[in-house]
């Protein structure tokens, strides 16, 4: 894989010690980074145009600029990394921290050095237990090697919530409350963790950085599809598709040719049905798009989202109410509770998609479900619950007949052989929020 | 070192030691297996936390035990991505293994069995985390040869 950057050097073995990453030139550039002024090197990450990879696609070079000098607040700046990495589908960070963990340690530091932090928080999700031991033991060879100079990098392992991957509520967490999310403004850069100063970003947009200055932010910003997407990105493509796998390829090249060409296409003989796009926040995408490129406008110029880079498959042999059911169960746990909208739209969403399944709902039950998506959408504190209506809204809009099937058929049309039948939610979890009417 | 004390130093690289919550949660759980009232006081002692306080930030998050658990516990996701590729077949096999349902742990105290939200592994699909650990592309047919294994640590 020639276009590898952000995994370079580790497409065969894991560039797991300080010696290995070394030997492909690792920390050169925070070399070249401390021995420029911290403003040139945000500069530079703006001239890349280099967008968050978390979710949002935010100008990181941008977030970084908002975050005022340390002259002009009394308080430390904080830098937080996000590897809460919950979205359904999404698998890249986890990738990132297990092949090239220097890569990201680097890329803690040159930020740091941007924005003049002395401490780096980085949090992950509690469920990566290989994965923070591997990140832990480079943090420690880094620093043993002298390389971390004043900042502090601290690993803060999460203990099982997708929410506190949402920015503020990741804040709330490292505070040591529930991770609920926090009304914005302030936004982090001005107040962020203990009320000060805090720069967020997603794993593979801090491991981008050093791949920037590597580069050149001038040839960066030719990689992809630019203006707007520039680089490359790792795509996790997962789901009825022969080879699955994390591939880091440029922004811009079609989603059938990753599904086809470099995933080796739907196996068994089967169709294409969907594809779950950017995660199972955003709505699916139908065979007719698949010509559609991978890059934030054209996809968005079609109603999608690129996310954090998911492109999960699904095949013809898929009931799309069990699996907007499934993925409505999971917003549904997932859901903080603290606004009424999201807390309690979740759960009906789900009421309404299990009597569809059932073969009990009425052809009007369609309408209020997304009646009920409406009423989400836009109205909370943040946009767990708009993820969860915008994906139940595209299975029930694009695929109306086959919820329509249910009802003439008076329960699921595809009897036991839709490829998701039988999906288990966490009983334990679930059972205590749904309820029976 | 006495949990307090593990506690307590933990707390020391935080700039603010009520954000070691988790972590000190992590080790009362770590050494007793579960997050008894008992431990919940002591998280909160070794913090300067109230005990109620203690438990309103455990009970958010869905990796803490509030009830005894096996000696093991399997973990199977059952999300979307690893369900498009048979992981309710895994789960059922475990479950028929083991006669317990998900959630349940084995009469003999052995193993807990949970079904479990997207693990961040679905290009090897299913996964399944066994203390914590992940292995991948797990089949039905790898079942019986996992339980064995287990019963033998
Ligand atoms: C419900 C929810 C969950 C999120 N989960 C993650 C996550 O696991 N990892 C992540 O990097 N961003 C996640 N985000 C996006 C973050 O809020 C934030 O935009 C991102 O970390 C910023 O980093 P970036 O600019 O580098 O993308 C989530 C957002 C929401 C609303
Ligand atoms: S939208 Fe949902 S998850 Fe987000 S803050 Fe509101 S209740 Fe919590």
């Amino acid at each position: 894989m020639s276009e590898a950057l952000v995994l370079g050097g580790a497409e065969e073995t894991p560039l797991r010690d300080l010696a290995s990453y070394r030997a492909v030139g690792g920390y050169a550039q925070l070399l070249k980074a401390r021995a420029m002024p911290p403003q040139e090197v945000i500069a530079l990450l703006i001239e890349s145009n280099l967008r968050g990879r978390g979710g949002a696609f935010f100008p990181t070079g941008r977030k970084a600029s908002f975050i005022p000098s340390p002259e002009k607040v009394a308080k430390p700046i904080y830098i937080t990394v996000n590897a809460d990495e919950s979205e359904p589908g999404t698998f890249k960070d986890r990738e990132i921290m297990l092949r090239v963990p220097h890569r990201l340690v680097e890329g803690c530091l040159i930020a740091a050095h941007a924005i003049q932090s002395n401490f780096v928080f980085i949090y992950i999700r509690g469920e990566y237990s290989t994965e923070y031991d591997v990140l832990q033991s480079a943090v420690d060879e880094a620093n043993a090697a002298g390389l971390l100079g004043a900042v502090k990098i601290l690993v803060h392992r999460g203990a099982g919530a997708y929410i506190c991957g949402e920015e503020t509520a990741l804040l709330s967490s490292l505070e040591g409350e529930r991770g609920q999310p926090r009304s914005k403004p302030p936004f982090p850069a001005i107040e962020g963790l203990y009320a000060a100063p805090t720069l967020i970003n997603n794993v593979e947009t801090i491991t981008t950085i050093p791949v920037v200055l590597e580069v050149g932010p001038a040839e960066y910003a030719q990689i992809g599809a630019p203006p707007d997407s520039t680089g490359t990105r790792l795509f996790c493509l997962s789901g009825n598709v022969a080879r699955p796998g994390v591939y880091e390829l440029p922004h811009g090249l079609t989603t059938r040719h990753l599904i086809e060409d470099i995933g080796g296409g739907v196996p068994d003989g089967r169709s294409l049905k969907a594809v779950m796009m950017g995660g199972s926040s955003f709505p699916v995408m139908t065979p007719d798009d698949l010509d559609t490129k991978l890059d934030a406008n054209s996809l968005g110029q079609k109603g999608y989202f690129i996310g954090s880079g998911v492109v999960c498959v699904l095949d013809d042999r898929t009931c799309m109410v069990q699996f907007a059911l499934r993925v409505g169960q999971f917003y549904m746990h997932e859901s903080c509770g603290k606004c009424t909208p999201c807390r309690v739209g979740t759960r009906w969403l789900v009421q309404m998609l299990r009597a569809v399944e059932n073969g009990t709902a009425s052809e009007s039950d369609f309408d209020l479900a997304l009646d009920v998506c409406d009423r989400i959408i836009g109205k909370c504190l943040c946009v767990l619950g708009d993820s969860d209506a915008m994906i139940v809204a595209s299975c029930v809009t694009k695929f109306r007949d086959e919820f329509h099937a249910h009802l003439e058929h008076g329960g699921c049309p595809f009897g036991h052989d839709s490829s998701l039948d039988g999906l288990f939610a966490p009983s334990d979890q679930h059972a205590a929020h749904e309820v029976v009417v | 070192m006495s949990l307090a004390d593990e506690i307590q130093k933990v707390a020391r690289r935080y700039p603010e030691s009520k954000s070691a919550i988790l972590p000190a949660l992590r080790l009362a759980q770590e050494e007793y297996g579960w997050l008894s009232r008992e431990a919940i006081e002591e998280v909160g002692e070794a913090l300067d936390l109230t005990p109620a306080y203690c438990m309103s930030v455990a009970s958010f998050y869905d990796l803490f035990n509030f009830e005894p658990i096996g000696r093991h516990t399997i973990e199977v996701c059952t999300n979307v991505c690893c369900g498009l590729v048979n992981a309710q077949a895994v789960l059922e096999s475990f479950e028929r293994e083991l006669d317990i349902a998900p959630g349940e742990t084995t009469a003999d105290g052995e193993i807990t069995l949970r079904a479990v939200e997207c693990l961040g592994g679905c290009s090897t699909p299913t996964i399944v985390a066994i203390d914590q650990r992940y292995r991948q592309s797990v089949t039905p047919e790898d079942v019986p040869a996992i339980l064995e294994e287990l019963r033998n640590v």
